[in-house]
């Protein structure tokens, strides 16, 4: 066995982590179960943020690791249930593909994405470096689940959770994006949840469900 | 090889065939507390195996010589296979002539003459219970080929003492490629030893049930010897398990008496201990429907395939 220093082996873990959550979502159909996913997740990403942060003493990594713990762990999540308790959607109708066959093209989306991260690894010089293909997995796999998904609840998740993977991904390359840009990211994500929760209800009252293959169709009548 | 290899590779498989009815009985010990029942004695299935080695067979008119030569060639499978996993000591005189490929391969023989011996006779119950045991095994098999590749990856070998060894040697380290992969272990463990989430051992009147289906023609000798390869299959799984993922108390290097006094006891805590884990596992679970089958192992495929991606990207 190698022999790593423990941080980089709980930094390891953690990335570990992310993606047998990002798999885990893309198996779930709950909504109420994926929020909570989604809530670990962001727990996860908080976890190995405080602890790069703690590692290389950047003061702005602490910053952002208490802003995900905030907004991705306890006021995203809980505005999520607020709007399935309200919408009273509990339950995504059944995935284009089934579960099985998308746990397979997930599998094949993580080996292309290890191979996509091979020269961006080669070039960062992090201690975290070798994390940089989950990152780009946790991104493609949300990708995935917002492909997968017809219910508007779940693909907000999915597009949740792929900016989850681009915040590690920039993390593990180059220990963090700018403060400036990693705030206007917290507030787009949080503008973009609270505008497509009205586009929620807009779209129940028009179609009186959130399916969204009736969004397909151009005309009412054909 | 030296004398006291002889006597570890001997003294290994006597253990596995002392031990494992020992194991499946202190199991359904453990599952009968939980349960608040009263449980059943831990010498249970050593009287069982007595008795029915004490009656006289019954075979089915219909039945052909396969049908009489499967629980012996079922039953050597098994003994071969305790054999070549590194349950006490590395340097064993039989493993060089097999590896962990060979190994599942071993499983796989077993399980084909299993499942042809239950359709010899033609019962609807037997055919039933056989096609069963082939999709089970045909998506257990991948998972389990791939567990065993993390861990050669880790120690760049596919013989089993050698991984034991370089795991036992190495620190005491977090391994996230390793932790998936031991997840995939224990769902392929259930799965294959027609444990509760997959198939439910404790009764033969079930629509459901796979093993039980099998041997329902087999009679005194040949239901003993059957019974008792299902528990040495057991052993085997649980000792595989202990090789690739708990490897310390194995006596590695050449070894003495004092390697032996100190592998046997450690092997007695280890069973003691997975012999309760599992016991807890299936009295949390409930029995899945059989179109669940293929879903769960697709589980433990995941986390096995998952664990190999994990250890090539991050392990380097």
């Amino acid at each position: 066995m190698t022999h790593l220093p423990l941080y980089q082996q709980l930094l390891d873990t953690c990335a570990a982590l992310l993606l047998l959550l990002s798999f885990a979502m893309l198996s779930q159909r709950r909504v109420v179960t994926l929020v909570n996913l989604y809530a670990v997740q962001g727990a996860v990403l908080a976890a190995a943020t405080l602890l790069l942060a703690w590692r290389t003493g950047e003061g702005h990594l602490y910053l952002s690791a208490a802003l995900t713990l905030a907004l991705k762990v306890a006021f995203l999540p809980w505005l999520l249930h607020r709007l399935i308790r309200r919408l009273e959607v509990y339950w995504d109708t059944e995935p284009l593909l089934n579960v099985s066959g998308t746990m397979l093209v997930g599998l094949v989306i993580v080996v292309f994405a290890f191979a996509l991260a091979q020269p961006i690894t080669l070039l960062a010089s992090t201690a975290t470096r070798s994390a940089v293909g989950i990152a780009v997995s946790v991104v493609l796999l949300a990708f995935l689940m917002m492909i997968t998904r017809r219910k508007a609840m779940s693909q907000v998740i999915g597009f949740l959770s792929m900016e989850n993977g681009v915040f590690f991904g920039a993390m593990s390359a180059s220990y963090g994006m700018p403060m400036v840009v990693e705030l206007g990211v917290a507030l787009d994500v949080l503008v973009a949840v609270l505008v497509l929760g009205v586009f929620f209800f807009q779209i129940r009252e028009r179609f009186e469900s959130l399916d969204l293959h009736h969004l397909e169709a151009l005309k009412e009548h054909d | 090889m030296s004398v006291t290899d002889w006597i570890t590779q001997v003294l290994e498989v006597v253990v596995a065939l002392a031990a494992a009815p020992a194991l499946l009985g202190w199991l359904n010990q453990c599952r009968a507390w939980l349960q608040n029942r009263r449980a059943p004695s831990l010498w249970l299935p050593y009287r069982n195996l007595r008795k029915l080695f004490h009656k006289e067979a019954v075979i089915a008119e219909n039945a052909s010589p396969l049908f009489r030569i499967a629980p012996y060639v079922v039953f050597g499978s098994m003994v071969l296979a305790a054999g070549i996993i590194p349950s006490m000591g590395t340097r064993l005189p039989l493993v060089v002539s097999a590896d962990a490929i060979a190994l599942v391969g071993l499983f796989a023989a077993a399980r084909v003459f299993m499942t042809l011996a239950a359709m010899d006779v033609g019962t609807a119950f037997g055919t039933l219970g056989a096609r069963r045991e082939m999709m089970v095994g045909f998506l257990a098999e991948p998972a389990l080929l791939m567990v065993i590749f993390v861990a050669s990856l880790i120690s760049s070998s596919t013989a089993l003492p050698v991984i034991t060894e370089h795991l036992a040697s190495g620190h005491l380290g977090l391994s996230p490629g390793l932790a998936f992969s031991a997840v995939a272990f224990v769902l392929v463990l259930l799965a294959e030893n027609a444990r509760i989430p997959v198939d439910n051992p404790a009764t033969h009147l079930e629509l459901t049930m796979i093993h039980e289906a099998m041997v329902l023609e087999y009679s005194a000798r040949h239901l003993a010897l059957m019974e008792w390869a299902a528990q040495l299959k057991l052993f085997n799984y649980v000792c595989i398990g202990f090789a690739l993922f708990l490897p310390w108390g194995v006596a590695t290097g050449h070894i003495g008496p004092v390697g032996l006094l100190v592998a046997i006891p450690a092997l007695a805590v280890k069973l003691a201990a997975a012999g309760a884990g599992l016991a807890l596992i299936e009295t949390v679970s409930a029995k899945m429907r059989v179109m669940r089958i293929p879903e769960f192992l697709g589980t433990a495929f995941l986390f096995a395939v998952l664990g190999l991606l994990v250890h090539v990207l991050l392990g380097a």
